[in-house]
């Protein structure tokens, strides 16, 4: 039976070991995923941070270091940060708009008939 | 800065070399804050770091030390999903306070037609509904990847402190 290098070992160029810490994340048939991280974080930082993790946990780790790892390098400056940033700003402008939205119903319900022309279109009246 | 008779930044003093007048790290790992150059060295190492920044315009440099250590901390936090479990943590309220917006301002229509029983002609309407639909297709970000977050509480704290913290970089 043929040993198949994982990414890894092919780009370090090395044996891959029957109990290689990448192989099962970082599979031959997807190079660029391995580069990615290589680049970022280093060989040796991504299999100290997987070596730490019981190996249930190992695969979302992996994914979530080349997500981040190739969020940086689209964005150099900001990483992944930028998409939190996003985010955040998203938030606080929904909970503004329902803040909003909530005072015009307590209006609407306070004001009864009559009166939500001043809030609406008058054309009715 | 290090390099002239003052003492050498965080990242000289960690990897105990001397701290030239034009280290690279010195602007943004000044001395009297080594945890910060000390997590995004255990992070990403410390060559890496100065790769990435070499890569970059002056300009940007501040940034992207301040956005690496706080990607460093996030990943200490939470060693399983970084910063990814952040953001899903902030997607899943956005998308919990946007439900709730729709549901507020479907009830003010609804309390607009109940009190109007003459029938409001159907552009009106119309426009409401495709207002409601173009806001909803407007603030949806792009799904992530769908991963839960190891630590709850990630999105509050990143509220809370803002992009980057207090003080990442001073």
């Amino acid at each position: 039976m043929v040993n198949v290098r994982c990414a890894t070992c092919k780009y370090l160029r090395r044996r891959c070991p029957s109990d290689c810490i990448f192989s099962p994340y970082f599979p031959s048939n997807n190079p660029q995923r391995f580069e990615s991280v290589h680049r970022i974080y280093g060989a040796s930082n991504v299999a100290k941070m997987l070596e730490q993790l019981p190996s249930s946990l190992r695969p979302q780790a992996a994914e979530t270091l080349c997500y981040e790892a190739e969020s940086r390098i689209q964005d150099p400056v900001y990483g992944c940060a930028a998409i939190i940033f996003q985010l955040q700003q998203q938030l606080h402008n929904t909970e503004c708009e329902l803040a909003k939205t909530r005072a015009e119903i307590a209006i609407i319900r306070s004001n009864g008939h009559g009166q939500e022309s001043d809030i609406y279109s008058a054309d009715e009246y | 800065m290090g390099g002239h008779g003052t003492s050498p930044c965080a990242s000289c003093k960690l990897l105990r070399r001397r701290c030239s007048h034009d280290c690279i790290f010195a602007p943004y790992f000044p001395s009297d804050d080594p945890y910060k150059f000390a997590i995004v060295h255990k992070v990403f190492g410390a060559s890496n770091v100065s790769k990435m920044l070499q890569e970059l315009p002056v300009h940007q440099r501040t940034d992207a030390a301040s956005s690496l250590v706080y990607e460093a901390n996030a990943r200490v936090r939470d060693p399983v999903y970084g910063c990814v479990g952040a953001i899903s943590s902030l997607q899943k309220q956005v998308s919990e306070l946007q439900m709730q917006l729709a549901v507020a301002q479907a009830e003010i229509l609804s309390i607009q037609m109940q009190r109007q029983p003459v029938v409001l002609p159907t552009q009106q309407i119309d426009t409401c509904i495709d207002d409601e639909k173009s806001y909803f297709l407007h603030n949806n970000l792009p799904q992530y990847l769908n991963f839960p977050s190891s630590s709850s509480g990630n999105g509050d704290s990143l509220k809370r402190e803002g992009i980057f913290g207090h003080d990442m970089v001073s």
